[in-house]
């Protein structure tokens, strides 16, 4: 198997990715476009883990997935204060910062 | 269906060509491709979760084609089995509409399909420019990943990282319960 099937798979999620971190309006959804874009590194760390055949890729995507759960719990924590604040997980409306 | 892949196997057997695997790899990408269009593009909530089911699901697929069966395994734990539980709760939470729901997009969505063709077009060329022949070893050369080299490795090598990542894991889990309890 040719290593780049790989990362053009790992590339068109990582782009679907982003443009669902641009486009959505939900809060969750937002997250869910970050998840898209974790998983798409991952498989670039095994990948090449496995392309050196020096496995420490491997346990750096395990590392990836550690943090990405505790990004999630946090992110989701967030998420619902933002909404018990203002009834809603519109981002377009969290502009408190003018930014 | 598996004596078809056997005999598809045998028959690659001897050439360079891992029939088997690259039929999997087939399948399983455009299954993950259309399902990750689909989480960003469904104007339902709760589908997008459940195809980001079957997104995470092919990762965890791809993982054991690249032999990597134990972080396959962690992932079906970890993303099916916790952060997908995690999203529909918060799903839940926020009372979002459960059905069809016109406001998931804002305005940006020109800008943003512009922006990951563009990221697509020059990762792609990148990639396909430098590494266009370059072959993963064959099944047979790669050392099997078992849970005892994982576990060498984590508390080995990257034991430090590891403390780290347990630290953190416990910082997320109390900044979590801080945030979201009420006052």
């Amino acid at each position: 198997m040719f290593l780049v099937q790989f990362l053009g798979l790992a590339a068109v999620l990582f782009c679907i990715g982003v443009y669902g971190v641009i486009a959505r309006r939900n809060a969750v959804m937002v997250l869910m476009s970050v998840e898209l874009i974790l998983n798409a590194v991952n498989i670039n760390l095994v990948a090449f883990g496995s392309f050196t055949e020096n496995l420490g890729g491997h346990v750096f995507a395990l590392f990836v997935i550690g943090v990405a759960a505790a990004e999630v719990g946090v992110g989701l924590a967030l998420v619902i204060m933002i909404f018990r604040n203002k009834r809603s997980v519109d981002l377009d409306q969290v502009d408190l910062m003018k930014g | 269906m598996t004596s078809v892949l056997a005999q598809v196997t045998d028959a690659a057997k001897g050439g360079d060509v891992m029939v088997a695997q690259n039929i999997f790899f087939a399948v399983i990408a455009a299954i993950m491709v259309f399902s990750a269009f689909r989480v960003v593009t469904t104007k339902n909530v709760v589908h997008a979760a459940l195809y980001l089911v079957l997104v995470l699901a092919g990762v965890g697929g791809i993982y054991v084609l690249l032999t990597a069966e134990f972080i396959a395994v962690v992932q079906v734990m970890v993303y099916i089995g916790a952060v997908v539980v995690l999203m529909l709760f918060g799903v839940m939470l926020t009372e979002a509409r459960l059905g069809e729901d016109q406001d998931l997009n804002n305005d940006y969505r020109g800008p943003a399909v512009v922006t990951a063709a563009s990221l697509l077009a020059v990762m792609g060329f990148a990639v396909w420019d430098y590494f266009e022949d370059a072959k993963l070893p064959d099944d047979s050369a790669l050392p099997v990943q078992t849970g005892e080299w994982v576990s060498d490795q984590i508390f080995g090598t990257y034991l430090i990282p590891f403390e780290a990542l347990s630290v953190l894991l416990l910082a997320a889990l109390i900044g979590a319960i801080v945030l979201a309890r009420k006052e």
